[in-house]
């Protein structure tokens, strides 16, 4: 094996009680490009932040080049050749590239030699590795994935040998991950190290040459990415054997229960996020959203489940009309039988001061089997969250521990219980398993298949292309508000990755 | 890791904290006392003396506790539903006003009996009405309720002037007030209850206002968390997104919720004005408003906190009264220091000593942090 370029050794790191990371070795080879996966919370990006000089580790060493390094700022980073690229990007939205990859590396004290020297030092990484972006670009007018590319010339023009990257994927196209990759690969054979972090085993196994795993705090193993598979990275991560497809029989799709035509929202800017959008939802049948974020699937969820006022448009509900644009009530519409499980469960779906029980009849509150009264009936609530603690397998089955304390995936189930227990003729999800552990989603999946099969009308809008195309019977593509196809769930992830990406084609089509 | 410091058992969190603030506020407070001189040891025992050691100290103690108990829960509430009402101060000095209207019309008439409720209506419901303006204002125009409540305290202030030397004043008279009220508006004092104990009282205000406080306290226990009503406010305070998301009407709410503060600080009126002075005065609210502040902070928004920390507060007012009475070289504006001290570390730099008391916590037995049970079995 080569030299390690960064060996970590016996790192440990609490935060208050909590051990995010406890006696983890760590020996990441030169030249390579290494995975590190595991569950949300499992203590990637503490080390990760430990590696990059946002925390200090309790105890343990860190070897860079196989020289004792200590690392107390980001600065001390950079000078040791670490560079790190974040999950959510580190640039000035109105500077352009130039001045974005200058920021903070000035060379000089006038900005406009500094610029001259960037821009011939840039052009040089460009050529090297590949990565052509325009330097005098805005930042906020260039696509995500060349936002990113910034951030690793950034890097790369600050020295880096090293190069960390925090769940780059997230917000990229197939296409866009594709290029992502081949970039990496190129690093790698220029000699620099990449150590990406993520929770897509499919990326891992994909790019990387070694990959480590981490479950709650601890390294649990280290492979050789050709020596292992996706399921035995899975079972590492969660601890014991999952099943990563569901399993589901044909659609019986019904009536029409939502029928959404000529929908037009606006943000609060006034920019046109839905445009024009017309669908409908059938009894009995999973209508999946694809689409990359931030192409107008937010606001169509926020504008059908009430909480955003929609233009224009009509939407009809079991045959009957709801007015979208003025009057419509999220609490209305629960009474009509449409649940809504939110992207954010953090700011929306849930409260996380709350106790497990009091959020288990948020939005139904209302509900007189809750109340006696004006007052709450603690002992009806209490034993209903109870029961659904039971029935959905929420741990800790505490229904009185206050829900910031729970797991994303256990939060995620709360809100489940509550909206699915409701028994709704239509339920329309967000993003069902963002920041929810492997082991919870499995549950999830299982539980809207079965919310289909009783004959349930359901819409999944998700970014994660894999989840759209195993829960879905029908695919829809969101591309900059409006819907560009439908394909069948048998779709390839190429043909809706270009869909995603706006490329219309006729070929596509058919 | 999202959440990067352990949860305390409840004990800890809400005796064992408040307690270290509490003496750091006193030895912060003490090194203050050295500085003028004075032997802050002793100063301590005048002020604990001041306040609890005779029937008359307890008696006063506890009419002050009875206005900031008031005021605090005010506070509270809506700061329960997330506003930051600074108001309390002008709520209370106008709904004076109300109360004035019932005594001067009834006081000749009406036993206190009857008085009483009328006064309890009208205080309450001048002080709702004087909160429902920035109310409306913040739920239908977004003009931020702290900016607007404080400039309604000016605007309260004002007019309880102008009808002060106007109006309200009995002809003749040189004082910025409203004639004495008679019998009818009177209420009975409490002190008795201390003289049960066998403690002497000379003369002292404490006054039935205090247990209408302690029963205000029992009912906003109740409406935060026993009543859907409450559900909805403290669903709104934390998240308005998720308010929103309910299905909770935003305007309404915050109407709802600010009126009952408004209410709660109205109410704080009966205590000085039918209970101790017999009139309404200029400036008779005197700070007591933004000391609730402090009080809801201190009692962390939960009733049986506020009550406690109003009468904390009770007794730096008396004791320290009495403090600056035997210590020359200790002034009001000493006692104001010490308050100031109090709010400091109880309030604002509330959280200075919670990661190292969890970090010790952690350290005895990570079991009683609760962090095990919840990290380690999650699905």
């Amino acid at each position: 094996m080569a030299q390690a370029a960064i060996e970590l050794i016996g790192i440990n790191k609490s935060f208050g009680a909590v051990r995010a990371n406890r006696d983890i070795n760590l020996e990441i080879a030169r030249g390579t490009i290494h995975g590190i996966v595991g569950e949300n919370g499992a203590g990637k990006s503490t080390l990760m932040s430990i590696l990059y000089g946002f925390y200090q580790a309790d105890s343990g060493e860190i070897r860079v080049g196989g020289k004792p390094a200590s690392i107390k700022t980001s600065n001390d980073a950079i000078a040791l050749g670490i560079g790190m690229v974040h999950q959510h990007f580190m640039l000035v939205d109105n500077f352009t590239v130039l001045e974005n990859i200058i920021l903070g590396a000035e060379s000089d004290a006038l900005l406009k030699k500094s610029i001259a020297k960037a821009r011939s030092e840039l052009e040089r990484l460009e050529r090297e590795y590949g990565l052509e972006v325009d330097p005098d670009a805005i930042i906020e007018e260039l696509p995500v994935g060349l936002q990113q590319r910034v951030e690793i010339l950034k890097a790369l023009y600050r020295g880096a040998e090293i190069l960390i990257l925090d769940e780059p994927t997230g917000v990229l196209t197939p296409a866009e991950a594709d290029h992502l990759f081949r970039i990496l690969k190129q690093l790698k054979e220029q000699g620099k190290t990449v150590v990406l972090i993520t929770h897509k085993l499919r990326e891992i196994m994909a790019i990387t040459d070694n990959v480590s795993v981490m479950r709650q705090g601890t390294m649990v193993a280290t492979r050789e990415t050709k020596k292992t598979t996706v399921e035995e990275l899975a079972e590492l991560m969660v601890g014991r054997r999952v099943l990563l497809r569901v399993e589901k029989g044909e659609a019986e799709a019904g009536n029409v229960k939502l029928a959404v035509k000529n929908l037009t929202v606006k943000d609060s800017r006034g920019v046109t996020m839905v445009d024009d959008i017309s669908f409908d939802i059938k009894a009995g049948e999973i209508v999946g959203i694809a689409g990359v974020a931030g192409n107008g699937q937010s606001e169509l969820l926020e504008a059908i489940s009430g909480i955003r006022r929609a233009v224009s448009g009509s939407v009809m509900l079991d045959g009957k009309p709801i007015d979208l644009t003025g009057a419509a009530d999220p609490g209305e519409l629960r009474d009509r039988g449409l649940a809504h499980v939110p992207e954010d469960r953090h700011h929306v779906g849930l409260v996380l001061a709350f106790e497990e029980n009091e959020n288990s009849i948020l939005g139904y509150h209302h509900d007189p089997r809750y109340l006696k009264g004006p007052f709450l009936n603690i002992d009806a609530i209490m034993a209903d969250a109870k029961d659904k603690i039971e029935k959905y397998d929420i741990r800790p089955g505490n229904p009185r521990l206050k829900t910031a304390n729970f797991s994303g995936g256990n939060q995620q189930k709360i809100v489940l219980a509550r909206e699915m227990e409701q028994d709704p003729g239509v339920l329309i999800v967000g993003q069902p398993t963002r920041g929810v552990d492997v082991g919870a989603i499995e549950f999830i999946h299982k539980r809207l298949i079965a919310m289909r099969d009783q004959g349930k009308a359901v819409l999944v809008v998700s970014v994660e292309l894999d989840e759209i195309r195993s829960l879905s019977d029908r695919i829809l593509v969101m591309f900059a508000g409006r819907i560009v196809g439908e394909r069948g769930p048998e779709a390839t992830e190429g043909e809706l990755g270009l869909l995603m990406a706006g490329v219309e084609r006729q070929e596509a089509a058919e | 890791m999202s959440t990067p410091y352990a949860k305390l058992p409840a004990w800890a969190d809400y005796g064992l904290i408040p307690l270290i603030n509490l003496s750091v506020a006193f030895i912060v407070a003490g090194f203050v006392v050295m500085l003028v001189g004075e032997n802050p040891f002793r100063a301590a025992v005048i002020l604990v003396e001041g306040a609890f050691g005779k029937g008359t100290g307890i008696a006063f103690t506890l009419f002050y506790a009875t206005t900031f108990i008031f005021t605090g829960l005010s506070v509270a509430v809506a700061a329960h539903c997330g506003l930051f009402n600074i108001g309390t101060e002008g709520q209370a000095y106008i709904a004076g006003l109300g109360v004035a209207v019932v005594c001067l019309t009834f006081d000749t008439t009406l036993p206190w009996w009857l008085t009483f409720p009328l006064a309890i209506v009208a205080a309450a419901a001048v002080g709702a009405l004087w909160a429902l303006i920035p109310a409306y204002l913040q739920a239908k125009r977004g003009s931020h309720i702290v900016i607007t409540t404080i400039m309604f305290n000016f605007i309260a202030a004002s007019i309880m002037v102008f009808l002060l030397v106007g109006p309200l004043k009995p002809a003749g008279s040189q004082a910025p007030q409203t004639r004495n009220f008679l019998a009818g508006a009177e209420l009975p004092k409490l002190n008795w209850i201390i003289e049960l104990f066998g403690a002497k009282i000379r003369s002292a205000p404490l006054n039935v206002c205090f247990l209408l406080a302690l029963v205000m306290a029992f009912l906003v226990w109740l409406l935060i968390w026993r009543t859907k009503l409450g559900y909805e406010m403290r669903t709104y305070g934390h998240s308005p997104k998720a308010a929103r998301y309910a299905g909770i009407s935003e305007t309404r709410i915050i109407i709802i919720a600010m009126m009952i503060s408004g209410a709660l600080a109205g109410m704080m009126t009966l205590n000085p004005v039918m209970g101790d002075q017999h009139n309404v005065a200029i400036d008779f609210v005197s700070g007591a408003g933004f000391v609730g502040i402090a009080v809801a902070l201190m009692g962390r928004l939960h009733p049986v906190g506020i009550v406690l920390a109003a009468i904390l507060f009770g007794m730096l007012y008396q004791g320290g009264a009495e403090l600056a009475f035997e210590m020359p070289a200790i002034s009001r504006d000493m006692i104001v220091i010490i308050q100031g001290l109090v709010i400091l570390f109880a309030g604002a730099l509330e959280h200075m000593f919670r990661p190292y008391v969890q970090a010790l916590f952690a350290s005895f037995s990570p079991r009683s942090v609760g962090m095990e049970a919840v990290k380690g079995k999650g699905a």
